[in-house]
């Protein structure tokens, strides 16, 4: 290419139109920094702005954007999940603080606290009422592996014993920056089609 | 209900509905965690209430029998996870009882001051989440924001925004970082009138938060004595008991300022007031804490290997929700553990007025009443 000759025309920009990868980069959870993605698969853009896509990615691009949790607190992280929805950490700003009181409304179950033996069959059951497609988050050590109550004759060791687990994030409990970090890997997910 | 006006052709008897029984929880908004409540209706009317418990039983006091003193205060603040320095101090003040440990005064100091802070912090999630049962949400916003900063000096001070793990026996792990009083004063001037500005005139301004708690849910002195009822709760009703004053400990004999808010009506609004009244009093405690803090070490000397003697301790903290005990009995010789730790949770003695509070009232009032009784699950299955 000449010195001169301008670049051609790109498509839609999308290292700077995909608000996926301008999310800030964290090492709360320790990952470091996000997978580096490609262009959002299915997705061909013309120079007049016209995207051509398949239903499944846009579909895909249109969960992700408001996954809508179920309002279910078991034990001390249920307090951080509320800090995490209230003013200081505004879990609205990426479309998940719409907090549901039923499980036919929800779209993804942040298991917050510890789960007992007792509390299993019931946390069972509020999984099977989601309607498809459902994630569940994995919030703090209790819930993600049985964290400091590793010998009680009581809890649950993990809740994935008992419902298929997307994301762990881990911490006791873990700081609402940790959940909304959690709650952006799900997206991502999601956006792959997971 | 039924209609109060007269149908043509239909008497009263025809309008009776068959009871139902309705199940409440344990996943449900208004009960603040995973309380279960088996409910018996006529119509609207709350004929039988049986509240089902269990869903976080964790077993902390077996867990406490298998950890060494420096390790239960971790595991207490499990307990009652609102107000965690309350629950810590009752831990390690019934192993410095055994062990007959003095503390150090600058210790006893800081205790008091992080113990209100964090009564401040448990009374703000429950004005909150209170606000939110009965419908305002807006106190919930302001409140969380308001624990955030109680929360960021609590991480500055021991590291951590729940669960601490500060208290140890003898003393506490740290001491205060460099311009932490200052932090905690400054914050105290601009939180004082945010209570009276903001959320009182907010909540009492609003007729519709009136009209659900004035006269609602109301428990008279007598039973609130015969069901065992302490802190704020029995306080509303007209029992002048606070634990601070009546058993004291650490150093509140020396305090001034301190002056439980005592009322007499015992419905949820004066409840409500109680609370309030307490994080006002928690403000002028920590202020006095502040001007009189004396310097010194933050630990008792106890050497490398301590051993707790053999001996047995109940030892009481008013806290956030009443009287948090710890039973513990130490067998002494060369075992690190307590050979039991019974912990007496407020929350659970005072849920146990549930059944005879909510007989005969409407279902509509049983959010309010319960949002107005303040219990953690944590502490009451513990």
């Amino acid at each position: 290419m000449a010195v001169d000759q301008k670049p051609p025309l790109s498509p839609i920009h999308f290292e700077v139109a995909d608000a996926l990868r301008q999310r800030p980069i964290t090492t709360q959870t320790g990952l470091g920094t996000p997978d580096a993605l490609g262009v959002t698969p299915g997705l061909i853009a013309n120079e007049d702005n016209v995207v051509f896509a398949t239903v499944k990615s846009l579909v895909d691009w249109a969960r992700s954007r408001s996954p809508w949790p179920l309002g279910y607190g078991l034990a001390c992280c249920a307090i951080e999940m509320f800090s995490a929805a209230s003013s200081t950490h505004d879990l609205a700003r990426f479309g998940a603080e719409v907090f549901r009181a039923s499980p036919r409304q929800a779209d993804v179950m942040i298991v917050a606290g510890t789960v007992t033996h007792k509390m299993a069959p019931r946390l069972r059951r509020l999984y099977e009422q989601m309607p498809e497609p459902k994630w569940v988050i994995a919030m703090g050590n209790c819930a993600s592996s049985g964290g400091e109550f590793w010998d009680s004759y009581s809890t649950l060791q993990g809740v994935d014993t008992v419902v298929p687990v997307d994301v762990y994030v881990p911490g006791c409990p873990p700081r609402p920056e940790a959940l909304t970090e959690g709650i952006l890997r799900l997206r991502e997910k999601i956006a792959k089609g997971g | 209900m039924a209609t109060e006006t007269e149908l043509p052709g239909i008497s009263e008897a025809d309008l009776q509905t068959e009871e139902l029984i309705l199940n409440l929880g344990p996943q449900h908004p208004s009960t603040h965690g995973v309380l279960r409540l088996v409910l018996k209706l006529s119509g609207e009317k709350v004929v039988e209430c049986v509240p089902v418990m269990g869903y976080l039983h964790r077993g902390l006091e077996k867990i406490f029998e298998w950890r060494t003193y420096h390790q239960g205060p971790r595991y207490a603040d499990q307990a009652d996870y609102v107000s965690n320095m309350l629950n810590e101090h009752a831990y390690a003040g019934a192993v410095e009882a055994i062990a007959e440990i003095e503390v150090p005064r600058r210790a006893e100091y800081l205790r008091v001051i992080v113990d209100e802070l964090s009564r401040c912090a448990s009374h703000l999630i429950w004005l909150g989440t209170f606000g939110l049962d009965v419908g305002a949400t807006t106190p919930f916003l302001w409140c969380l924001r308001d624990r955030e900063d109680i929360l960021d000096m609590f991480e500055e001070i021991c590291g951590s925004r729940m669960n601490f793990n500060y208290y140890r026996p003898g003393g506490l792990l740290y001491d205060f970082p460099p311009g932490m009083l200052g932090k905690i004063s400054r914050f105290l001037d601009r939180w004082e009138k945010r209570i009276d500005d903001d959320y009182r005139e907010l909540l009492e301004g609003n007729e519709i938060f009136l009209e659900r708690l004035v006269g609602v849910g109301v428990i008279p002195r007598e039973v609130a004595l015969q069901y065992g009822i302490t802190g704020p709760m029995a306080r509303a009703s007209g029992v002048d008991w606070d634990l601070r004053r009546d058993r004291p400990y650490s150093i509140y004999p020396e305090l001034t300022t301190l002056k439980p808010v005592v009322l007499t009506e015992g419905d949820a609004f004066s409840r409500y007031l109680v609370r309030v009244g307490e994080m006002k009093l928690a403000i002028q405690i920590i202020r006095e804490c502040i001007d009189k803090l004396p310097g010194g070490a933050i630990r008792a000397r106890l050497g490398h290997v301590w051993k707790c003697p053999r001996g047995e301790a109940y030892y009481t903290v008013e806290g956030a929700k009443g009287e948090v005990g710890f039973y513990m009995i130490s067998t002494g010789g060369s075992n690190p553990n307590p050979f039991r730790a019974k912990m007496r949770g407020p929350s659970f003695v005072n849920l146990q007025i549930v059944p005879w509070l909510m007989k005969g009232r409407l279902i509509a009032d049983l959010v309010a009443i319960l949002g107005s009784i303040d219990f953690v699950l944590g502490e009451v299955d513990r």
